[in-house]
């Protein structure tokens, strides 16, 4: 093949069409209070493993819902709970990192 | 004789509605419990969209007034409802009747110290919106003299849309007030730096987009989209706040000389104790229910008994305006009906 000095990446958009929400779908049925983020970043503003980890748990909730998988963010959470301290829309964050995780560790 | 409409509350909506019936010949009553009439209106310094002052407006309501009566520094003891109207001791010991019963007793805005994570009443360089205006009108808080102002933070949504606070509803004044009040501090300190922290930019009404552009294009104030998460004082003074910056998504950290909260407007609890007096019905977002929210905004499920402004959910003037002039004729209609 002649080479053209580049190389075609993957494209980067969003395309719903072929989008795999069944993470997302899975975790609803434990969490249904998952649809309530108004991805205001409260939670990733305090969370305690953001600044070093990089965890934010408005980007996780976004990759589900975006059938993105968001397992390398997850694994920085510590568990600490301060996030569902400031979640205005009362979502019991903790609860629902904890969910995602069991249903990571039956895959 | 004329029977009296009692009006409950001398905001705007009071005032509005007492100068209506007075022209279509009633005899409106003024309860106030404050000393003097214009409710928060009289505490705003200039209003959106024109930045018109707020004085003019209650300038160019008062004279209308003439004729009425008025109580000032004045609560309702007790409410009872009669077969031919409402009976009412006021705090001073005297007694009213009335056929009718207007509720004009508006909003009553959020207590900043009450979210402790933004240290209003802990830090001086903490304000609120009402703060804000207060000193745009008199020029006297300690917290704002004799410092420079070169960088100054909004918080939107302070009380509203927020279930830990109690209040999930969207006040809907307060993005716009954010953005009026950026723009007015920028006239008074033009070098300072201007961030707005929000969640949604909700500037729905006539003119208000203008506003947004205007910050944006003209004064070059900054936009962020991130729930301010906590505030602590720096060494020097000065405040640090945190948010995600939600569009980059990362962390994001600013000092600022000064931050001022965007309090949200809540149910007058006062009116809902009122209300209970003579079974209004009150909504689950803690207002006073209209009948409907199309075409029966100001009517009550009690004959008789009608709304306007802010006591039945956030309004702005003009909102309040309309109510208080709809509501003195349905009162009129209704006096009128029951001769
Ligand atoms: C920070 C801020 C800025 C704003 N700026 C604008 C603006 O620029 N433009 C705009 O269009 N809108 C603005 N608004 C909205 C505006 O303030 C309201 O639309 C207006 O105040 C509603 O008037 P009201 O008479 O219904 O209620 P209020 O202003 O709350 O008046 C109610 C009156 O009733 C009295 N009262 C209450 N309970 C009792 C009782 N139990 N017995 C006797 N009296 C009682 C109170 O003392 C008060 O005088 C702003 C709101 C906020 C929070
Ligand atoms: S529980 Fe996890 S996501 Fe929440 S604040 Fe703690 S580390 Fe961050
Ligand atoms: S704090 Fe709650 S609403 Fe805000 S982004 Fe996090 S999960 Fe979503
Ligand atoms: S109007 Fe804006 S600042 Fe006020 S509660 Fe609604 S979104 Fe928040």
């Amino acid at each position: 093949m002649t080479d053209f000095g580049y190389t075609l990446s993957r494209s980067s958009t969003v395309n719903l069409d072929e989008a795999d929400r069944s993470l997302w779908l899975r975790l609803e049925k434990l969490e249904p209070d998952l649809r309530l983020c108004m991805a205001c970043g409260s939670c990733s503003a305090s969370c305690t493993a953001a600044e070093l980890g990089g965890m934010s748990l408005r980007k996780v909730i976004l990759d589900l819902d975006r059938g993105r998988d968001p397992a390398p963010i997850v694994s920085a959470c510590m568990l600490c709970g301060k996030c569902s301290m400031v979640c205005p829309r009362g979502i019991n964050t903790r609860h629902l990192i904890l969910s995602l995780c069991r249903i990571y560790e039956k895959k | 004789m004329k029977e009296n409409v009692i009006i409950l509350g001398g905001g705007i909506a009071g005032m509005e509605a007492a100068r209506q019936l007075l022209l279509l010949g009633e005899r409106p009553v003024i309860v106030e419990r404050a000393d003097h009439l214009g409710g928060h209106v009289a505490d705003w310094h200039r209003l959106f969209p024109d930045k018109s002052p707020a004085e003019d407006l209650l300038e160019g309501l008062r004279p209308g007034l003439e004729g009425a009566e008025i109580h000032l520094g004045t609560t309702v003891s007790s409410l009872n409802a009669l077969k031919d109207g409402y009976n009412l001791t006021l705090s001073d010991g005297s007694k009213l009747h009335g056929r009718a019963l207007l509720f004009a007793t508006g909003f009553e805005l959020f207590a900043a110290e009450r979210k402790e994570e933004y240290g209003y009443g802990i830090y001086n360089q903490v304000i609120t919106n009402r703060d804000l205006e207060r000193w745009f009108n008199t020029g006297k808080d300690s917290r704002l003299s004799g410092r420079p102002l070169s960088k100054i933070g909004f918080v939107h949504c302070v009380g509203s849309r927020d279930l830990k606070a109690g209040n999930p509803q969207c006040s809907k004044v307060c993005c716009m007030t954010a953005i009026k009040q950026a723009i007015e501090l920028k006239e008074r300190f033009p070098f300072a730096e201007v961030y707005c922290f929000y969640m949604d930019l909700r500037l729905f009404g006539k003119k208000y987009e203008d506003f947004y552009i205007g910050a944006q294009r003209d004064w070059g104030i900054h936009f962020i989209r991130g729930r301010v998460s906590e505030v602590a004082e720096t060494l020097d003074g000065r405040v640090v706040v945190k948010a995600e910056d939600t569009l980059s998504g990362r962390p994001l950290k600013v000092s600022l000389d000064l931050l001022v909260l965007m309090a949200g407007m809540l149910p007058n609890p006062s009116a809902t104790a009122l209300a209970r007096q003579i079974r209004l019905d009150v909504d689950d977002d803690g207002f006073l229910r209209s009948r409907d929210n199309l075409a029966g905004i100001i009517a009550s499920n009690r004959p008789g008994v009608f709304y306007a402004g802010a006591c039945t959910g956030t309004k702005t003037v003009p909102e309040t305006l309309a109510e208080a002039r709809s509501a003195a004729l349905a009162i009129h209609n209704y006096l009128q009906d029951a001769k």
